[in-house]
This record gives C-alpha cells, structure tokens and sequence, in this order.
C-alpha cells in the first residue's frame, strides 16, 4: 500500500486576533502547530499501513519552516516525507493548493490512497482534500469514522453525514477525509522521533513540480481576499450577579420580553 | 492583481507594515519589501498617504468571460423527499441578491424521485426548478452527485452557485467547483454584490471566528459558495405557487461509479436536530455528570428546543458526539442560545457566534463565555437552572 497523508502546518487559532483599532494580526505568542486533525489523518493512515503492510508519505506544502511540522509529524512513524515551497506558491486558496498537491502526488508515481484531515483549523475550508481527488480524477469520500480495507483494492468506508452515518465502498486509489472518532492519534516513540531528527526532507519547489508560476499561488487563484476585518461586536455583554432564585427569575422575565413563552 | 509598490513615491514611513493584516510587508532600512503570502487585499493601498503602493491587474491567465446566463442557483438538498431547512433558506436570500442582479432563481433538485419537492422550492423563491432524477442520485454518493451538477452547470452556466454547508455540502460542491474550474468559499455567513463589478461579496469567519474575510471569485463563473446553515432567512411569504419545471437528462451518471452505497448503519435520531432548533440549551464539563444533562433537556423540552454540549462534555462521554457544537461539530445558529457550564473556549465560540441571543450560566465571572453571551448569570447552575424551570413552569400554571 502506498498511503500519502496530507499536513498542514496552521497557527494556533485560540491566539489569531485582530487589533481591533488596526484591523492587523495579532502575532505574538502565536505558536506554529500540526493541524490538529491532521493527526487523525496520520493515525488513520499508519494503521492501515499496518494493517496491510505499506509506506506512508507526508505531504505539505509551505513556507520553509513548514518542515518543522513535517519532521515532528514523522516522529509517530511514518516512512518519509516532503515539503512544497517556492515563493510562487504564496498566496494560494484551496484550488491552487490542491493542485500543487496534485503534481507532487504525480510525481511520487501517485498512490493507493490519500488521506487529509476533516479541515484546516486556519481557513476551515475542508475543500483542499475534495479538490485534490477531482484534480487527480479519483473518487472522493468525505468525514471518515472507520476505514477498512477488504483487499488492496478496495477500502470500506462509515461515514457522517447530517443523519448519522453510512457506508461506502471504493474503489482504490482514492481520497478520504477523517473526523476526530476515526482512532485517538497515538504517542510517538523516542525511537521514530530521534529517526525524525536526522530524516532527510527534500524541498520540492515550482519548477520540480513543472508547474507554470501563473497557475500556483496567488496568481492561480479563483478566489482573492479583499477585506479581513474582526467579527462585528456583539452587543454590550450584561453580567448579571446575586441570588439565583432571582437571576432565575429575572431571566425568564427578559426571555419573555425577547418573545419565549 | 499584484501589489506594486512606487519606490520612488514611498517615504519609509511604515504606515503600510503597521496596516497589513498578514503581517508579510517589512521595511529593510528605507526600502519597502513584500514578503509571502500578500494576497492583494489592498489595506496597505488605503492607508499609504503618499500613493506609493497600487494594485495592478495581473496579466491573468484569463480576462473575465462574459457573464452567463442563467441567474442564481441554489443546490436543494434532500434527503428521502425531505428538504435541508438551509435550502428554504438560501433560496431566500437568493431572492434578494437577484434583485439586485435583476436575474432568475433556480434551485436544483438531484435525487431519485424528487420533482415533486419543486412547488416547495417555488413557494421558497425558485422561478425555476432543475430536477435530474437518477437511481444512483438516491443516496449521498460524492461522485454521482459531483457528476450530476457539474454536468448541469456547464450546460446551464449559473452566474451564481449556491448550497448549504452542510456535511453533505461541504463534501462535493468543491469537487464540482475544481471540475468547473472556478473558485469556491466555504461557510458564509453573509452576502452582498458589489454593482460596479457585478461580483459576489462572500464574507465567512475564518481562524475559528477569530477573523471575518470577504472574498471574491473575480475572474471566473459560476461564482460558488457554501453558506452557514441558520444564517439566512428564509421568505416569510410565499414567492410563488408555481413555476418552470425543466427536466434534466444526465449523460454523465452511466455506469456504476468507483463509489458505491452499501448502507446506514446508525441513524442519529434526535427529537428536534440542533440545525433547526430556535432555542439550544448546550452544557459542558460544569455539569459534572452525565444525569445531569437530565436538567438542561427538561429546560429545552419547555422552551421548545433541542440540547448542544461541548466537546469536553461529548469526551467524557456524557451525551453522543451528534450534540458537539463548536469547529469540531455542529455549527448552529438558533435565535437563543443558553450556555450552561461551559467555559467559552473559542474552538467552542466558534459554533455559535451566528446565535441571534447567548444566556451564559457560569460560576467563574472570569470565563471567556460571559464576553460573548448578552446576558451572563454568574452562579451555581445547579441552583439557577431548576430554579429557571421552576419560574417557568410557575408562569406558565
Ligand atoms: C482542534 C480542536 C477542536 C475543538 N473543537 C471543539 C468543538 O467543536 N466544540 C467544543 O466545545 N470544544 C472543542 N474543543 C475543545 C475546547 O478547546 C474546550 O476544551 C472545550 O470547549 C471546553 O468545554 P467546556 O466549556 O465544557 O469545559 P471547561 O472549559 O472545563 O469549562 C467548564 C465551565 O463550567 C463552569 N462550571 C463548573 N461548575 C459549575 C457550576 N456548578 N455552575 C456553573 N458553572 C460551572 C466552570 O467555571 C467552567 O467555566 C476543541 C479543541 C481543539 C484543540
Ligand atoms: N498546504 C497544505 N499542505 C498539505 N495539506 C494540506 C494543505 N492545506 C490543506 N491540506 C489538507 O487538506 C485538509 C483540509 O484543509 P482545508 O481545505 O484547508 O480546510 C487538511 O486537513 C490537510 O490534510
């Protein structure tokens, strides 16, 4: 089995704010992470791997520093990973990654199966993954709780949906997405994490991939962003404090005038 | 567009690197530099008094093409003859931005059997209902449906593509946005159109809600979004009781695909889905133990409404993951939402920020939740909760 599991490397969000008066990110103390849900994609894909026997390559594509999540992610055991950065990637939405992502899977001579996380905790898109299986014209199935191969050719998939869950069968090579019940990403050992240290993380960039500069980035972008601007304040918060048979009280008084009955 | 910058204008006096909400321009000595990641948002041009910054059109791979003309469309999901409330929704707000295009709407049915959902979808908003019926449309499969409304859209040639961005949303329209080869925005929260350049203004929340972006597919069609369901409001009259029915005879759903439906294996069958539900009592890890959800469903069985809870509770095992809110979960947006025990973490903040009122029950004055919430009660919700029951029920005889 040849498995490529996707990564991105996003800030902590809990830290991402705009100054209110400047309309500017707000940048200290904020950490670079894996996304978090990327590590149940990871998860997903070494168990299959064990499973079935195989290899499991990590993908991102990033700036330069983007490797660090790339080597950390190697740590829980994975057999090999690589970076796509080129200043000529900058700027890309979902279209322009997923098809950078789409030449550098060409160029790993393609693979069983792909694995992304449920979304990025940045943009919150979730349309990275399913763009990428129609760039490389193979099936695509979304928000994975359970993924079982029958046989190299064949993954059985549960899946969620608004009204519960169900199953699928696909054909391989595919593209699925997992949700958190998929399994709880392990631990790494110290042993895959001092093998992390030295691994080797070529840095794949434009004109490895043969990619034309006016198709990645920003400028092979279908969509631009033309304002960021902080949420609109919700009105003026009333904290209200004293005995909780009156606050009770109080409360149903206030929820009736909003209209409850 | 690309950023230019006219070195020979800029005075170095940093105005632009303060203004930058991506935080990639930097001054080396006098000179302005333009780091990674500039996305043209143009903030630097607003705030740079000296006119020493500009954005140029780029020689793009392609100028604009010429509007097509089919109007509006809102995907009408179903499942089993029963339409997703975020499609009556949408169709309403469809109405409101073709009034302004002074263009059609047409919402698209793709199911087994399903044409007779069309009146309901007229009554909506829709002038004209697409209807492509197929045995292999009769279960979410990503694949036929991707096919499905591709094929339809490049005949058609919708100027606007809507749908929700529900599970099943979210999981194929952008597969039909990357076959179109245009651009997509994921979850909005508000739309509006800019008349000069007949563009769609998509605004969603980014980075947990932490941020809002408004974004645009500037040079290709059909200009597609998914938008949050809850957000929009749905007509409060009927548009019409009938209109134009057009069949659709799909070529591209022949052969059984790669991807096929074996079955359900577990229905989340919940009273009132938290999607529709006007009033959502949610709890977190205050309510210690999983009896204690108990009080907050006898509280939403009085107000009508449904329970949420957090993640944290949902990990303790309390209550089953169909009632997380929040990035993780669900993402609602009820016209009251009562947040009992819950700290306020953002991850959390995030499924709810669409909420029209937030009560917060919390003993911890100090916890984030009371910044968000209109009315926080700062209390034992072990005492404030029965005795909110209590009032109601004393009102109510
Ligand atoms: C990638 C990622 C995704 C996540 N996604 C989600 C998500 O989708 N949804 C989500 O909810 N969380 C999510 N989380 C988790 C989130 O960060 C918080 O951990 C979680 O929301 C906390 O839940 P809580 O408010 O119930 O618990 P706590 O933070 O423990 O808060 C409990 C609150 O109850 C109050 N309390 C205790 N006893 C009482 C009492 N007797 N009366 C009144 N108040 C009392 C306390 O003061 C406290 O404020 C995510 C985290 C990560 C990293
Ligand atoms: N730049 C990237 N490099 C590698 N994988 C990515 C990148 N962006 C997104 N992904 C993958 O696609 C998933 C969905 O991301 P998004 O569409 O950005 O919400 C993520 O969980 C990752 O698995």
């Amino acid at each position: 089995m040849k498995i490529i599991v996707c990564i991105k490397q996003v800030p902590e969000t809990d830290k991402v704010r705009l100054d209110p008066e400047t309309h500017t990110l707000i940048r200290e103390g904020v950490q670079a992470i894996i996304n978090p849900f990327d590590l149940y994609a990871l998860e997903a894909g070494l168990r299959l791997r064990e499973a079935r026997g195989g290899q499991v390559t990590l993908l991102s594509m990033g700036p330069p520093q983007a490797e660090a999540a790339l080597r950390e992610a190697l740590g829980y055991g994975a057999e090999s990973a690589v970076l796509l950065s080129d200043k000529a990637f900058a700027g890309a939405d979902t279209w322009a990654t997923a098809l950078t992502l789409a030449h550098a899977v060409r160029k790993l001579g393609g693979a069983d199966l792909i694995v992304t996380g449920k979304q990025a905790i940045d943009g919150d898109t979730a349309q990275v993954g399913p763009m990428l299986a129609t760039v490389l014209g193979v099936p695509y199935v979304a928000w994975a709780r359970k993924l079982t191969l029958t046989d190299d050719t064949v993954l059985e998939v549960e899946r969620l949906l608004d009204h519960g869950y169900d199953a699928l069968r696909v054909r391989l090579p595919a593209v699925v997405s997992v949700v958190k019940e998929i399994s709880e990403p392990r631990v790494p050992s110290f042993k895959a994490k001092m093998q992390a240290k030295k691994a080797v993380i070529p840095t794949w960039t434009l004109a490895d991939l043969g990619l034309d500069p006016r198709e990645v980035g920003l400028a092979g972008s279908f969509t631009q962003v033309v304002r960021v601007f902080p949420p609109p304040a919700r009105g003026a918060s009333e904290v209200w404090t004293g005995d909780p048979q009156e606050l009770a009280t109080r409360l149903w008084a206030r929820l009736k005038e909003l209209g409850r009955r | 567009m690309t950023l230019i910058v006219y070195s020979e204008k800029c005075t170095g006096c940093g105005a632009c690197v303060e203004a930058c909400p991506f935080g990639v321009l930097s001054l080396e000595g006098e000179r302005l530099v333009i780091g990674e990641g500039c996305t043209a948002c143009g903030a630097c041009v607003e705030v740079c008094e000296a006119g020493a910054l500009a954005l140029a059109e780029a020689e793009g791979p392609s100028p604009r093409p010429e509007v097509p003309p089919d109007g509006i469309w809102v995907f009408a999901e179903q499942r089993h003859g029963r339409l997703a409330p975020v499609t009556l929704e949408l169709l309403g707000e469809a109405r409101r931005l073709a009034g302004e295009l002074a263009v059609p709407v047409a919402g698209v049915l793709l199911g087994d059997r399903v044409a007779e959902l069309a009146p309901e979808l007229f009554r909506a908003g829709a002038d004209k209902v697409y209807v492509a019926e197929h045995p292999a449309l009769a279960e979410f499969v990503e694949g036929p449906f991707t096919a499905a409304l591709t094929e339809m859209a490049a005949r058609f040639r919708p100027e606007i593509l809507l749908a929700g961005a529900t599970y099943v949303g979210r999981a194929f329209i952008p597969q039909v946005a990357a076959a179109l080869r245009t651009g997509l925005t994921a979850d909005c929260t508000a739309f509006a159109i800019d008349r000069e350049r007949r563009l769609l203004l998509q605004t969603r929340p980014a980075f947990g809600g932490n941020i809002m972006a408004t974004i645009i597919t500037p040079r290709t069609y059909p200009q597609m979004a998914t938008a949050r369901p809850g957000v929009f409001r749905r007509l409060a009259e009927p548009y019409a009781d009938a209109g134009q029915v057009v069949p659709v005879e799909l070529s591209s759903l022949q052969e059984p695909g790669p991807c096929t439906f074996v079955g359900t294996v577990e229905e989340v069958r919940e009273r009132l889905p938290l999607s529709e539900a006007e009033v959502i009592v949610a709890g977190g890890r205050g309510l210690k133990e999983a009896r204690h959800f108990r009080l907050l469903e006898e509280l939403a069985e009085l107000l009508g409404g449904a329970v949420g809870a957090t993640r944290a509770a949902v990990d303790a095992g309390w209550i089953p993951y169909s009632h997380q809110i929040g990035q993780t979960g669900k993402t609602v947006a009820p016209k009251l939402y009562i947040a009992v025990g819950i700290s306020g973490a953002v991850q959390h903040l995030a499924g709810i920020q669409s909420s029209d009122f937030i009560v917060a029950i919390n003993k911890d004055p100090d916890a984030p939740i009371f910044k968000v919430a209109d009315i926080g009660l700062v209390g034992d919700l072990f005492e404030i909760v029965p005795a909110l029951i209590a009032a109601i029920r004393r009102d109510r005889g």
